[in-house]
């Protein structure tokens, strides 16, 4: 008998419990377009934040009620809007995301250390550490903190004791332009045309020769060069204009430290340790 | 009301569900990597074990003891808490979407949470009275939201620490917990019930 009253009392109790929850789902529902599933679905779902909005479920609410544009999602690219111009109906332009690019090619080996920095490993921490332990105070410090942030492992950290940027990965979502306490990562549309000066440093002359070979040193040589006046100085650090850019290659060519560089041939990890070898074969 | 105090004391020192009794170690470990989800997930547990315990009192000592059933307690309790979570989500969802947001995905994670079956059988077990299984409710989830916390922060610190190889990752978070449980081993014997 009493295994009656056991499977009675749980059926029972089973029974109540389910036509409550049920009642209460009736009751208490919430009506969910089901387009915003579906945008949702066909988004990254990375939540990186690159579109605005509190995470990817928030951006496809804003795509599906027409506040936010379907291409305001830079690392879903061409395939997202389209992904979601098929569920939206109607089309939508399609734009080209950026990819990362830093500004910095001091590394290990050609920017010099004013000390061993042996505290916390993070970028943010040993830049405030009496500005850094590099003698170039704006230059890349490589504790990576692009490289933890990048949700897509997009950025490594190289041997060279600088980040690299895949950019078949890359989706440009700018997680790691906003990590680098440095700010020597910019968006940039992709592209193997065009030069860029790449390093960040506003120290005089003297002493970015000082701190690391490769460091533009504000002789403006570029700018009197560049036939298409595409080369400006920011403060002690020429700059030059993408847009205006004719890919000619004069700049290159007169930078006494080699700062600038195509931007097809952007020193690799690889360059930068076959340097350093030559280095120590050339001093040995 | 002496009672309720020390009720309120031992069980978030003295008696802590995670570092003393070892229960819900398991979101112990997982939640605890960033703060912000750690208070997330105490809160939840706050809510849903005080909702719990209220519920399985009233049917252990309403239902289960006039009809001889005490020996369906575990079954029963397990029924209780999945269904009244679920409730508490439906109903979240609808009338507060912000709180429905916040408490996110640990809602329906703490229905396999053994420290929230852990307190309704305590609780019944200790012959509490309504009130008391109550606080006895809250004060664990107290307790085990202390220890979430104290490992979020020190979770958040490890990340940043030097540390070799070998214990990166679960080994030093394992080793932090052991000895977190070791240092709530100093309130042993404070006070008792």
């Amino acid at each position: 008998m009493l295994i009656v009253y056991a499977i009675l009392a749980l059926g029972l109790m089973g029974l109540l419990f389910g036509l409550m929850l049920a009642v209460a789902a009736r009751i208490f529902a919430v009506e969910v377009d089901p387009r915003v599933e579906a945008v949702k679905d066909a988004v990254p779902g990375a939540n990186c934040g690159a579109c605005g909005y509190a995470g990817c479920a928030k951006f496809a609410e804003a795509v599906v009620s027409g506040e936010a544009k379907a291409n305001d999602c830079i690392p879903g690219g061409e395939e997202t809007v389209k992904a979601i111009a098929e569920i939206l109906g109607g089309d939508i332009e399609t734009s080209v995301s950026p990819v990362a690019t830093l500004f910095c090619i001091g590394d290990c080996f050609k920017a010099s250390d004013r000390f061993v920095y042996d505290g916390v490993q993070d970028c943010a921490v040993a830049g405030e550490f009496n500005d850094g332990f590099k003698n170039c105070s704006y230059g890349c410090l490589g504790y990576g903190n692009c490289v933890k942030v990048c949700l897509f492992d997009a950025i490594y950290m190289g041997k060279h004791g600088l980040p690299v940027v895949d950019e078949e990965k890359c989706t440009g979502c700018g997680l790691c332009a906003s990590a680098c306490p440095r700010e020597l990562i910019q968006m940039l549309p992709p592209g193997e045309e065009g030069y860029l000066v790449l390093c960040s440093s506003q120290d005089r002359g003297k002493t970015v020769s000082r701190a690391c070979e490769v460091g533009c040193i504000a002789c403006k040589a570029c700018v009197k060069v560049c036939p298409v006046e595409a080369i400006e100085m920011d403060g002690k650090l020429a700059v030059i204009d993408l847009e205006k850019c004719t890919d000619c290659g004069d700049c290159k060519e007169k930078c006494p430290p080699g700062t600038i560089h195509r931007r097809s041939a952007i020193p690799s990890e690889a360059d930068a340790l076959a340097a350093a070898a030559e280095k120590t074969a050339e001093s040995a | 009301m002496e009672t309720l105090l020390s009720i309120v004391f031992i069980y978030i020192f003295v008696d802590n569900f995670v570092l003393h009794r070892f229960f819900g170690v398991c979101p112990f470990l997982g939640v605890s990597r960033k703060m912000d989800t750690a208070i997330g997930m105490s809160m939840a547990v706050i809510f849903v074990m005080a909702m719990a315990t209220l519920v399985t009192w009233l049917l252990y000592t309403y239902v289960l003891v006039p009809f001889n059933l005490s020996y369906l307690q575990i079954v029963t309790f397990i029924l209780v808490i999945a269904s009244l979570v679920q409730l508490v989500e439906i109903v979240l969802r609808k009338i507060s979407p912000t709180l429905y947001q916040g408490l996110g995905i640990f809602l329906p994670l703490i229905t396999t949470n053994c420290a929230v079956m852990a307190v309704a059988l305590l609780a019944v077990r200790q012959e509490f009275s309504l009130v008391e299984s109550v606080v006895f409710a809250i004060a664990a989830a107290i307790g085990f939201s202390l220890a979430l916390v104290i490992m979020a922060g020190i979770r958040e610190r490890l990340e940043l620490a030097k540390m070799p190889d070998v214990l990166q990752g679960s080994a030093v978070t394992l080793i932090t917990a052991g000895i977190l449980s070791m240092a709530f081993l100093g309130f042993k014997g404070m006070l008792s019930l």
